[in-house]
């Protein structure tokens, strides 16, 4: 997988980018596709694999396909029923694929922006989280949400809620950072029999490139995945941070060995994975985009301050945003965000406790 | 309509009112833990709504469910035992009174949030029309509902899609321990003017006004037309929860309960009964018997059920992969 240097995301926005096209049916072969376009492959897929697959959200229908241009000439292929333009009301239409979801259907919901889910949050928290406990009754939608900032988006474009699902039980939360499980992961959340937030990170949807495999290729939910091998320190990430901590992790090539452990699923957390990591290399490093507050990396902390006391060597270091709003103004944006160098400071920190 | 049929209705209003008040006598006596809202006073309009529904078509319940579950076949027994937090109810145990459901029957579930099931109802219309089906769906819902914003949300996505749903509000006077027209502003059922869609007010203490009302909007949308919005006024007997004079003073006038006592919809009709069948008379008196047997009969399966493990609780968060 190619990454593009630092300054991720100069493609994003509403300009009318190549979305993706090709979609070799039957496995075996590999395609070279951005994050985006693994996401556009993953519910072609499905929908041409299950009809009961469909898309839903704001301004995808049509021509227009989607703010960021995700479902372009799906209506074409797939027809409106399946197909379908929302008004701007997340508490209805989310709550409308609870009830479709309920009847059997397979709705993938797009939420324009990440941010603009809690407008929808009762009937994700109170409806399709706990359905199955209360009611015995499965609820298998998938909201894709398009989440991270670093693109200077400000307060209400570029936020990663992604710890108020984690913590709310029934739900299944994952956020992949490469093209292949970008596309891996939207497969087998469609396939999972229970409500799936699926986080995409906007600013990979055209940085990055990657192989991807053709047909119906799944990514495990809740299988974490170690995209760099290292014996001294462990970063624990996902989404975008894991292009900064590898970033970090080649510049200190030679003076720390550093692993990376991309949760790729945040709930069900792998927690086998993070914890043999950290007890073989007895230093960790957590680091996410989203607001360190209460954040996933908390949990992660404790869980290693529960799991795995007697293996650290340093402190778990975490990183985050800042507990503040995301700032819009560019200096201001990169203080609240976690980046490659600040990532190798904590790196550098942890490794000489 | 065929006198069978009525009977029917009659036994159904009777089946929810023997329910309702086993469920207050449970309750005052400290034998159901939690909370219980009950139906007493409406049973005309879920009986009324569910008559005109096949058991393919959908409703979608509240906090005050029990009588919609009834009227849509539920069986009382596992309901009472999940009004115990038995493992042998309806939800295992793990959702109570407000929480009952049963797919198979077409009850897409209650929900204990006001307005909850509004836009699970629409969602239920489009799956049938994504899957080119000519079910409906009965969205019930009360006047407190009608001020949550989705209620308009849903009736926007009904109206732009023409979906076969019929919403169904049950303006029983209350939002909880405040009088509706206190905190609301116009009439619940003209609020589908705008909309373009049908507004109807009818009279919720008689079941076939409330039948007619329904076959008429549940007819319009089995044949694409769209959603109807129904507001049947009625009134709540008991409080918004069994006990709550524990915590609230009086907010009802005396007057005011008897006034609509005196049009009690399960009476009222009954009574209408003895005068139109005169010879069966004695049938009434048989199912007043059978439904008080069988709500003790549920009461008794209840108590003997046994209480889930409580290793359970750590059990059906997820759906597991296939079920």
């Amino acid at each position: 997988m190619k990454r593009s240097p630092a300054g991720t995301g100069e493609n994003f926005g509403f300009s009318d980018a190549p979305s993706a096209t090709a979609t070799a049916a039957g496995g075996g072969s590999e395609a070279v596709m951005t994050y985006l376009e693994a996401i556009s492959d993953a519910l072609r897929t499905e929908m041409r694999r299950d009809p009961d697959v469909l898309v839903m959200g704001e301004d995808i229908a049509g021509s227009f396909g989607g703010a960021f241009k995700v479902t372009k000439g799906f209506e074409e292929e797939f027809g409106a029923r399946r197909v379908i333009n929302t008004p701007m009301c997340e508490q209805g239409f989310v709550g409308a694929a609870n009830g479709m979801a309920l009847m059997g259907l397979r709705p993938v919901v797009e939420m324009q922006f990440a941010d603009f889910i809690s407008t929808g949050f009762d009937a994700i928290v109170q409806y399709a989280a706990p359905n199955h406990y209360r009611w015995g009754a499965p609820v298998p939608w998938v909201i894709r949400a398009p989440s991270d900032g670093g693109i200077r988006s400000g307060p209400f474009h570029s936020q990663n809620p992604e710890a108020w699902f984690v913590h709310t039980p029934g739900l299944k939360v994952v956020a992949p950072s490469t093209p292949a499980d970008a596309k891996g992961l939207l497969i087998s959340a469609i396939r999972d029999d229970n409500p799936v937030i699926y986080f995409e990170a906007k600013p990979l949807y055209r940085s990055i490139r990657g192989e991807v495999p053709s047909g119906e290729h799944t990514t495990p939910i809740g299988k974490a995945s170690i995209v760099r091998e290292g014996t001294e320190l462990t970063v624990v990430t996902y989404g975008s941070i894991v292009h900064q901590s590898l970033a970090a992790a080649d510049r200190l090539a030679g003076e720390v060995s550093v692993e990376i452990v991309d949760l790729r699923t945040l709930k069900p957390l792998d927690t086998g994975t993070v914890l043999a990591s950290v007890r073989k290399t007895g230093r960790a490093v957590v680091v996410h985009a989203a607001n360190r507050l209460a954040g996933v990396g908390a949990e992660i902390a404790a869980l290693l301050a529960e799991e795995a006391f007697e293996y650290l060597d340093a402190p778990v270091a975490r990183l985050g945003g800042l507990d503040t709003p995301v700032p819009f103004s560019p200096p201001l944006e990169d203080a609240y965000r976690p980046d490659q160098a600040k990532i190798t400071e904590a790196i550098r920190r942890t490794a000489r406790f | 309509m065929l006198s069978d049929a009525l009977l029917h209705l009659y036994r159904l209003m009777m089946r929810i009112r023997v329910f309702e008040e086993k469920v207050q006598e449970l309750h005052k006596l400290g034998r159901l833990p939690g909370f219980v809202h009950v139906y007493l006073g409406e049973e005309a309009v879920a009986v009324g709504a569910c008559s005109v529904l096949r058991r393919t078509d959908h409703i979608t319940s509240t906090h005050r469910g029990h009588g919609h579950c009834i009227a849509k076949g539920a069986d009382v027994a596992p309901m009472m035992a999940e009004l115990f937090g038995k493992a042998d109810g309806y939800c295992k145990g793990k959702g109570g009174s407000m929480h009952i459901i049963d797919t198979s029957l077409g009850i897409l579930g209650a929900n204990g949030i006001v307005g909850g099931g509004i836009p699970m109802a629409a969602g239920a219309g489009l799956a049938d029309t994504v899957l080119g089906r000519d079910g409906v769906t009965v969205c019930f819902f009360g006047d407190g509902a009608a001020n949550q914003g989705v209620l308009l949300e849903a009736l926007n996505l009904s109206a732009i899609w023409k979906l076969p749903v019929v919403y169904l509000c049950e303006s029983n006077h209350y939002m909880e321990f405040t009088p509706t027209a206190d905190l609301t502003a116009g009439r619940i059922y003209r609020r589908a003017e705008p909309f373009g869609i049908p507004g109807v007010e009818v009279d919720g203490n008689d079941v076939l006004e409330v039948r007619r009302a329904a076959a008429e909007a549940v007819d319009r949308a089995r044949r694409g037309e769209g959603p109807t919005l129904i507001e049947a006024v009625t009134y709540r007997f008991a409080g918004h929860s069994e006990g709550e004079e524990a915590f609230v003073s009086a907010y009802r006038t005396e007057e005011e309960v008897e006034s609509w006592k005196a049009r009690d919809p399960v009476t009222c009709f009954r009574e209408r009964l003895l005068a139109e069948l005169p010879d069966r008379a004695s049938e009434l008196d048989d199912i007043d018997d059978a439904e008080q047997a069988s709500v003790e009969a549920a009461v008794r399966f209840a108590e003997a059920a046994p209480f889930p493990p409580p290793g359970q609780a750590l059990e059906h968060v997820f759906a597991e992969a296939g079920a």
